[in-house]
């Protein structure tokens, strides 16, 4: 079983409180990995316009790196800051580990005349051609994420452990947002790309469970012929795909993610305010209804953290903390971990219907029920 | 050695072994009540006096060498039309157990002359091809259980439930939504459908049956099981009645049954469960259904609109079918206007290597409901052997085929794929079906299941019985002569399908649970699939394991 922990904050703070947060969760989980997505970033060493796409990944080979090179200059991508970490090697598992790259881009050019929308295509047009060139070559290239504002790590070996190999308890990196999780995929064979969290123009999720409803949701997604829904080396990345396409294709509210991914009842949707609607989405979304134990937590672009459970609650998970800082976990523990002067009597385990949102300003913990009524107009 | 001119012998002559079935019969414990004799479907069976000669020594010369005594006795027909069928009836009326049909262990020469008057050999029931069928090889071997936490089939709630009709893209869903604009109907149903019998090949009771069933299934159990028609309309009463919405009715190439329904559509209560279009059928590809006169009846005459007794044949081919585009075109918008577009409507097609250019040009019709393929495997009322048994298509490959064929345009959910052909023809209807649609199917029809679990049909894979076509049903199942369809009562027709679908879906969830699944019906989770054959394995993009 996987453990996970989120925490967002409106002081930035260092992603090693959250790795060590993991300890208190150590028990029951395998530890063979670790995936890191921060967000809301401060560097010590560099002042960071947070407009700018960073691109987080690891170049295997130096060929790889000039490669990589390559292939950002050639897209007209201008290196501003090269983040070197305090690598100590000997502690790292994996030996083709050249460099973790971690580079603040400034946009190519041509793009200023790009809308928004048409931006955020090319950013991820960018990344996939650079994971395209990695494969090519044997895997010599990862690259996790192209988008402002976002870093991450994935490597395998024991959460903390790669936390100190990295020097990422130095203080040199701070986010608002820190999402972690701590194992690779061991359900099917190792590969960077299957551990959690996943990560699609500027969405992630991470997701504590299986989902057995993989295939066919995998079938439906690949058949959208969307570039960037590609991948599934693990079952948990639909999660995020699937809250790509729910927020970023259909433009419906964070709300809607839930009766996507698990849609209520017959009976409980004729008694819904907007029932007529969202049977028909229910419809419409069945290939993307999500099967097994399941909590999957998540971030968006805008800071909004969210946290949401399977329909049959067959997974734990805990959200709890104080306006401008709150946490969510796997386990109990790890929220204690994180944030231990809060007011525990306040935590919040999220049943089935619940979907639990974190908005950007973080004064208060939302907790929106499937049986409420939707933020949108045209099912009313 | 005496010569063979003295025996009666012709190239048609047969002898009791070298028939199908032959009977046993034990005159030790025969009462001479005669009740086998009368209750023989074909006639098979005579009660016959005969003499028998009781040799004696006998040492005078004035007294003859031998006596001859006079018994009665059973005895078969060797005639063609008249042979043993198999059904068992004798067995089951005989009070002493003293007779019953044995299948013939050699292979029979009855087959080689199966064709009196140059008439090709019919029957009506099934495929008649014994042993384990593909889809009873095909196990589901992804446990999730050992992985996670294991759903309680018993205990957990489970969405078994599939959609029929046409569903929209979610972009244009929303879009359509948000402009107040037509959404194409989808009816939400049990995923194993009672696929088209007739009402002319059914009998009355069977009908009823099969209806008081369905309809208690929806009621109080809350299992949405629909049933289809079959081509012959639908009585009137049904027609206004409320139970219409649990009803697929069918249209095929003959239009029979359509005058009454046309005329019933402003009084009906509510609005079928949908149409179906029938082209083609798996039991007989590319020939036309036909209603022999001695079925044709008062009540079916009515039905259809046309005189009683007299053949009633459909063409094989819908005469306004010049290609499949413009017949998609013109039926299936013509039958969703007839409704005002509120029924979803979609077309039979028989298992065919062509079934996926009909799947394309539905893709395109924007009025399509779905797209329904009966394998070779498919029953029917009656066929030409050579139809039955060597025209089609396996429904496994054709099912899996089209459904990859829509995953490659990701519309996958947009038509859902019905499939037939052979669902339960050995009694693992569920572990069938749900094979089926963990290939891509939305959904499964079943008919000779449902004849043999909810009617006690006699039929089985090793041609016993099969004359469904000849109005002599000894269970009443497909006959309209009221002699032999009062012995079905209605009522435990009723009571069968109910505990049929009870237990297909108490079966669902013994599949569904250690699969890790519950929220939705598992279509295409090929994934959980295992065959212990590499090259069915390979066809049907699925695991091979041993």
């Amino acid at each position: 079983m996987c453990r996970l922990a989120m925490k967002t904050a409106s002081e930035p703070f260092s992603p090693f409180s959250v790795l060590q947060a993991m300890e208190a969760m150590q028990e029951g989980y395998d530890g063979s990995g670790l995936g890191l997505l921060l967000r809301g970033l401060k560097f010590a060493d560099y002042k960071y316009n947070a407009a700018d796409p960073i691109l987080s990944g690891i170049a295997h080979t130096e060929a790889a790196l000039a490669r990589l090179d390559h292939l950002m200059d050639k897209a007209g991508f201008t290196l501003k800051y090269d983040h070197e970490y305090d690598v100590k090697k000997a502690m790292i598992e994996a030996q083709d580990r050249h460099k973790y790259v971690l580079r603040v881009y400034k946009k190519p050019a041509a793009w200023n005349k790009l809308s928004a929308e048409e931006v955020e295509h090319e950013l991820m047009l960018t990344r996939l051609a650079l994971r395209a060139d990695g494969e090519a070559n044997g895997n010599d290239l990862t690259a996790f994420s192209l988008w402002p504002d976002v870093v991450m790590i994935k490597e395998v070996g024991w959460p903390l452990d790669i936390g100190i190999a990295l020097g990422l308890d130095s203080g040199r990196i701070t986010s608002r947002i820190c999402m972690a999780q701590g194992r690779q995929n061991t359900n099917y064979g190792i590969n960077l790309y299957a551990c959690h969290p996943f990560f699609i123009q500027g969405v992630a999720t991470m997701t504590n469970g299986e989902n057995t409803a993989f295939i066919p949701i995998k079938d439906w997604l690949s058949g959208r012929s969307y570039p960037g829904y590609i991948g599934y080396q693990s079952d948990s990345e639909v999660f995020a795909h699937i809250l790509h396409y729910v927020t970023k294709q259909l433009k419906l509210p964070l709300e809607t993610y839930k009766h996507v991914i698990t849609p209520l009842k017959n009976e409980e949707l004729a008694k819904h305010p907007q029932g007529d609607f969202l049977r028909g989405l229910r419809d419409a979304c069945r290939r993307l209804i999500i099967d097994g134990p399941n909590a999957v937590i998540g971030t968006l672009p805008d800071e909004t953290s969210m946290l949401v459970m399977d329909a049959k609650k067959m997974r734990p998970a805990t959200v709890g903390g104080k306006p401008g800082e709150w946490a969510i976990a796997s386990e109990m523990c790890g929220v204690d971990a994180m944030i231990p002067d809060r007011d525990r009597s306040k935590d919040f385990q999220p049943m089935r219907e619940h979907t639990v949102i974190i908005p950007p300003d973080r004064q208060e913990l939302q907790i929106w029920s499937q049986f409420d009524q939707l933020p949108i107009h045209q099912a009313a | 050695m005496v010569s063979v001119r003295s025996i009666a012998n012709t190239p048609s002559s047969l002898t009791p072994n070298d028939l199908p079935w032959i009977i046993e019969h034990r005159e030790d414990r025969c009462t001479l009540c005669g009740k086998c004799a009368a209750v023989c479907p074909v006639g098979t069976l005579k009660l016959a006096y005969m003499r028998k000669r009781m040799p004696q020594l006998v040492l005078s010369s004035s007294e003859r060498g031998s006596a001859y005594k006079t018994f009665v006795g059973i005895r078969q027909s060797t005639e063609v039309n008249k042979r043993c069928i198999g059904c068992g009836s004798c067995a089951m009326v005989c009070p002493n157990e003293a007779i019953h049909p044995v299948q013939n262990g050699e292979r029979d020469r009855f087959r080689f002359l199966n064709s009196p008057q140059g008439e090709p050999a019919k029957r009506g029931g099934r495929r008649n091809d014994p042993g384990a069928s593909l889809l009873d090889r095909i196990i589901f071997d992804r446990i999730s259980m050992l992985t996670d936490p294991a759903l309680d089939a018993g205990r957990h709630e489970f969405s078994c439930n599939t959609l029929l009709g046409r569903v929209l893209p979610p972009e244009e869903y929303v879009r359509r939504k948000l402009a107040g604009e037509w959404i194409p109907p989808v009816r939400e149903i049990f995923p194993f459908v009672i696929g088209s019998m007739s009402f002319g090949a059914l009998s009355p009771n069977m009908w009823l049956g099969l209806l008081q069933g369905v309809a208690y299934c929806n009621e109080v159990l809350g299992i949405p099981v629909v049933m289809a028609t079959g081509e012959g309309g639908c009585p009137p009463w049904v027609l206004r009645s409320p139970f219409l919405k649990y009803i697929i009715l069918q249209i095929a190439s003959g239009y029979f049954g359509w005058d009454e329904i046309i005329r019933a559509i402003p009084e009906m209560q509510c609005d079928p469960a949908a149409i179906e279009i029938k082209y083609g059928q798996g039991a007989k590809p590319g020939d036309g259904g036909l209603l022999m006169w001695f079925k044709v009846s008062k009540l079916i005459a009515r039905l259809r609109g046309v005189p009683e007794g007299v053949d009633l044949p459909s063409p094989p081919v819908h005469q306004t079918l010049y290609s499949i585009e413009e017949s998609v075109m013109k039926m299936i918008q013509t039958m969703s206007m007839a409704w005002n577009f509120r029924v979803p409507v979609y077309p039979k097609i028989s298992g065919s290597t062509s079934a996926k250019s009909v799947l394309n040009n539905l893709v395109r019709n924007p009025y399509a409901g779905a797209l329904m393929i009966d394998g070779i495997d498919g029953g029917t009322g009656a066929a030409y052997n050579i139809s039955m048994d060597a025209t089609g298509h396996p429904i496994a490959a054709n099912v899996r085929e089209c459904y990859l064929d829509l995953c490659a345009q990701g519309k996958q959910n947009e038509i859902p794929i019905f499939a037939a052909g052979g669902v339960g023809k050995n009694g693992n209807v569920t572990q069938n079906g749900m094979a089926l649609i963990m290939l891509g199917a939305s959904g499964v029809h079943m008919g000779k299941f449902i004849m043999q679990s909810a009617a006690g049909c006699l039929g089985t894979e090793s041609n016993r019985c099969n004359v469904c076509n000849i109005g002599l049903c000894p269970k009443g199942i497909t006959s309209q002569n009221p002699k032999l369809y009062r012995r079905l009562d209605p009522d435990q027709v009723a009571q069968r399908v109910v505990e049929t679908f009870m237990s297909i879906r108490t079966e669902i969830k013994k599949v569904m649970a250690p699969l890790g699944r519950s929220q939705s019906l598992p279509i295409g989770m090929s994934d959980a699939l295992g065959i212990d054959d590499k090259d069915v394995a390979e066809r049907l993009n699925i695991r091979y394991v041993c």
